[in-house]
């Protein structure tokens, strides 16, 4: 029976990384489709949180065969980094930070909504969501397979 | 089982990206062949320039910026398209000067048509584009120094250039572009209609198709 135990025990935090996984992959692909295929620019601040998202579609994957709980250790970083670039952003755009001192002032401004869906729904709003959700996704795994 | 869900989650949404990517390209490319049908007016203006002749069925209507590399390598592919069927096929130019200062090299341009020298100033341009692009910004004294050997009356030509006619046109040809939603060059246009997708390929193949429903005997 202890082989079996452990491999209950597993099983939460093996979906809780598969669903950071999934939520870092959706975003991902959701990145690249608004900046690819329907063609808008990202700005400064949108390619620092693409550094910080698309390694962890690569590095949650790895860590879910054979699972390995360190992944949390390896991910967190880049999925805090991600959470505070678009929680900045937020800010720039919802215009609680002025954009002079943001470093956006060429090219593609950071403070324009280029894309608001049902009327609130913006896509720094939705990178702050999705970083949140991985990080505290990773953080209950990790706080689970310590105890 | 885990690694039933993990493959079946990944295939679902790969899937799902390369479906919105085609239905995506399929819906744009309705809307922007609706748009040009409801903005007839802003597809040609009678000051555009034109090559080949009046009465031919096929028109390549085509939205360039003078600094743009890719127009740069398209416009000898062009030129080929409209020497194959010369008696068919013209060619309307449009300017969508989307660089920076491209519309000092617009203004270059339009000075030089009233001289009658508009295609060598075109061709001398695109040539030497490396010369006065850099970074994706137009250098005007360079892109002037271009232009000295073409017999041009320089002083004319910058006299003109200053022009409030060519001044209204460059803001026509900005606002047709946004009307259209070109939004990258070279953009085209044939009988009205755009490309499916960007390519030298998908110009031949809509070209083609044009030039079967115009002559068909």
């Amino acid at each position: 029976m202890p082989m079996n135990r452990t491999q209950n025990s597993n099983d939460p935090a093996w979906t809780r990384v598969f669903l950071a996984w999934l939520i870092a992959a959706v975003s991902t692909l959701g990145a690249l489709f608004i900046g690819e295929v329907m063609g808008y620019a990202p700005c400064v601040l949108c390619w620092y949180q693409r550094i910080a998202m698309f390694p962890l579609v690569l590095i949650l994957a790895a860590g879910l065969f054979p699972f390995d709980h360190r992944v949390v250790r390896y991910a967190l970083p880049l999925a805090l980094t991600g959470w505070a670039l678009a929680l900045f952003h937020w800010g720039v755009a919802s215009g609680l930070i002025p954009e002079n001192v943001t470093p956006c002032s060429q090219g593609v401004p950071c403070s324009v909504e280029q894309i608001v869906w049902f009327g609130f729904l913006t896509l720094p709003m939705l990178s702050v969501l999705a970083f949140s959700a991985i990080i505290a996704l990773l953080l209950l795994t990790r706080f689970k397979v310590t105890q | 089982m885990k690694k039933a869900l993990f493959i079946s989650a990944a295939v679902i949404l790969l899937l799902a990206f390369v479906a919105g990517v085609f239905l995506y390209g399929t819906k744009k490319t309705e809307q922007a062949g609706q748009l040009a049908q409801q903005n007839r007016s802003a597809l040609v203006r009678d000051y555009s320039p034109v090559l080949g002749p009046a009465d031919a069925k096929v028109e390549i209507v085509e939205f360039f910026d003078p600094a743009c590399e890719t127009c740069r390598h398209f416009y000898p592919i062009v030129k080929e398209i409209l020497a194959a069927e010369p008696e068919r096929i013209r060619l309307v130019l449009r300017y969508a000067p989307f660089h920076q200062n491209s519309d000092y090299v617009v203004a270059v341009l339009e000075a030089a048509r009233m001289q009658g020298k508009y295609w060598e100033t075109l061709e001398i341009l695109l040539e030497s584009q490396d010369a006065w692009v850099v970074h994706h910004a137009v250098q005007p004294p360079q892109a002037w120094m271009q232009v000295q050997n073409l017999g041009l009356d320089l002083e004319r030509l910058q006299r003109d250039m200053q022009s409030p006619e060519i001044a209204a046109r460059i803001r026509q040809e900005l606002a047709d572009a946004d009307a259209l939603k070109v939004m990258k060059t070279p953009d085209f246009f044939v009988n009205g209609k755009p490309l499916p997708s960007f390519g030298f390929e998908q110009l031949q193949t809509l070209v083609r198709e044009e030039l079967e429903n115009a002559y068909r005997q």
